[in-house]
């Protein structure tokens, strides 16, 4: 018996450690997957040094949500009128909508532009849609006239300070 | 490629291949986060973390300076405002990005080769990184990398293409073996006329089969001493926007010379035949044109050395200062292949001239730190012009210059606006 006795009393201890290491295991287990889930969110770069990366991440970046806001496309930057959906559907599926609106010509130089594509970077035929596409950047994005030399525009003042070079 | 509501962009991340079973679900639950589906998310296999668009995370994710102007997101290209070029040694989250495809999906320096083939070399070779590095000695040069169509933006009628403005140039330093080494270790024949680079970027159309752009220079160009092979910038590792791991780097041409994701460079016995080899790309016509005329594809001419330029660094233009107070201002002058012996400043709109204190490059085919003490009259709205002008005695001119079809070489003088107040 009390042979027994001690070895129930030992039972038990191997059980208390044993409860003991698991809570201390899982406690380890769950602070490494949030430090994880923190990485994962970015912030604990904050923490970290930053060392040399050589992993390549593809990060994937959703539009903003679609939508008009004074006239324009908020997804896009388009301006949303007569046939821009038709410009999104054809144009943005190679190359980003910011080649469109930064760019101004006549309505000869846009299809210019649609030719060279279709010659040499794979633009498909834009059939009857052509005509629609090419009268809505001929009316949204036309040259301005700028003589020989703008002059200086958005100009944001600011006060100056010393500089110390 | 061609997903219509979300883009992919690569960028460099640490090591995350011990998080990756929580990559799922975190994808998933920022979709629902920010409201917005992330389309082909399954696809997402490993190294997929998604963010809420916004321009400033963007270019911090790209490892750019958020003051940077993002003119196209697909493919890249990225401007510099001219006051964040004030650093001697342009710094890499400073450089002004053009690519003309999307970026290539492997860059794995261990597996990465350079062949070197074409009908005027001995016999084809390729070599790995490490050989590269073993092989040659490494030389160090700061260069001038400026875009062809830097300025296209003030053209008039308008240039077709990324509406640069004056930030699409930088002045780096780039460590690599020189071009003429490996061509002598190839053996190189007398036919040789031009060599034309290959890179792994990917065509926008999605194509596999389709070169981006694959462009080249003569071969008295290849052969100059600073002409590299690339595989570090500014001390470290070269970043994919700008060609990881080998990039081949031409300073005072146009910066598309400079081939990104080298694989391969031909020796040709003909004038490199690449796509955007061929006229009207990186072309100018041969005559002075008038503005908006048509110009027979015969009639253009390469692009070779870009023309003498410069550009106020400091300070940021709308500066107002008290009466009474002198200006200082600095910058850099660079002129191709060619070096920049006079940079001039005017505060009248170019009626009088002054000198600026010039320093020579630290190396060939590098910029020049321009600066001077300006000082103003009176109270009022000014512009501070700079002019530089070369050893062949050219200057900028002091409005757009030639008209060409493709709005390249706008080497018109830059000015800033002060107000004295």
């Amino acid at each position: 018996m009390k042979n027994l006795s001690t070895h129930t009393g030992f039972s038990k201890l191997v059980y208390a450690v044993f409860l003991t290491l698991l809570a201390f295991i899982l406690v380890i287990a769950l602070s490494i997957l949030a430090l994880i889930t923190y990485q994962d969110n970015r912030l604990a770069d904050v923490f970290k040094p930053r060392a040399p990366r050589t992993e390549t991440t593809t990060l994937v970046i959703p539009e903003p949500t679609n939508g008009i806001r004074n006239g324009v496309d908020m997804r896009t930057g388009l301006i949303a009128d007569d046939g821009w959906e038709m410009v999104r559907a054809n144009c943005t599926a190679c190359h980003s909508a910011k080649l469109i609106t930064q760019n101004r010509q006549t309505r000869d130089g846009w299809k210019e532009v649609i030719a060279w594509m279709q010659e040499t970077q794979g633009l498909w035929d834009l059939g009857k849609n052509e005509e629609p596409i090419l009268d809505y950047l001929a009316k949204n994005y036309a040259p301005e006239a700028k003589g020989r030399r703008a002059r200086l525009q958005n100009i944001k003042w600011y006060v100056l300070k010393e500089s110390k070079n | 490629m061609s997903n219509e509501n979300s883009r992919s962009l690569e960028i460099k991340k640490g090591d995350i291949s011990r998080r990756g079973f929580l990559k799922n679900s975190v994808v998933a639950a920022m979709g629902t986060l920010i409201g917005a589906p992330i389309v082909f998310s399954e696809n997402v296999k490993g190294n997929v973390l998604p963010l809420p668009f916004q321009q400033n995370d963007l270019l911090k994710e790209l490892g750019k300076n958020s003051a940077l102007i993002v003119l196209n997101d697909k493919p890249w290209n990225i401007e510099t405002p001219a006051y964040l070029l004030d650093d001697e040694i342009t710094p890499t989250d400073k450089m002004f990005v053009r690519n003309n495809g999307l970026l290539p999906i492997e860059t794995d320096a261990g597996n990465w080769k350079l062949t070197i083939d074409g009908e005027a070399v001995q016999e084809k070779k390729s070599y790995t990184l490490d050989e590269l590095k073993n092989k040659f000695k490494h030389y160090t040069y700061q260069l001038v990398l400026e875009c062809g169509g830097n300025g296209r933006a003030e053209f008039n009628p308008p240039a077709k293409g990324n509406q640069w403005h004056v930030g699409a140039v930088h002045c780096a330093r780039w460590t690599g073996v020189r071009l003429k080494d490996v061509l002598n270790d190839v053996g190189i024949k007398p036919n040789a006329v031009y060599i034309g680079y290959y890179g792994k970027d990917i065509h926008l159309s999605g194509n596999p089969d389709k070169v981006v752009i694959s462009r080249g220079v003569p071969m008295h160009k290849a052969l100059e001493d600073e002409t590299l092979i690339a595989f570090s910038l500014n001390g470290g590792p070269i970043p994919k926007l700008h060609g990881q791991p080998l990039r081949l780097v031409i300073g005072g041409w146009p910066a598309s010379t400079s081939g990104k994701w080298l694989s391969r460079i031909s020796v040709r016995d003909r004038v490199h035949d690449g796509p955007k080899m061929e006229a009207p790309s990186y072309s100018v016509p041969k005559f002075p044109v008038e503005p908006g005329s048509k110009v027979k594809l015969e009639d253009f001419k390469i692009i070779e050395s870009m023309p003498i330029k410069s550009l106020i660094t400091y300070p940021k233009s709308g500066a107002m200062i008290t009466e009474g107070e002198k200006l200082e201002i600095r910058g850099h002058a660079w002129a191709g292949d060619r070096t920049v012996k006079q940079v001039q400043y005017s505060i009248d709109f170019g009626a009088t001239w002054k000198e600026t204190l010039l320093s020579p490059p630290p190396n060939r085919l590098a910029w020049q730190r321009f600066r001077a003490t300006v000082e103003f009259p009176q109270k009022g709205y000014y512009e501070v012009w700079a002019k530089a002008t070369d050893n062949a005695g050219i200057s900028q001119p002091m409005v757009v210059p030639g008209w060409n079809p493709k709005g390249y070489l706008n080497n018109a003088t830059h000015r800033i606006a002060v107000k004295v107040v």
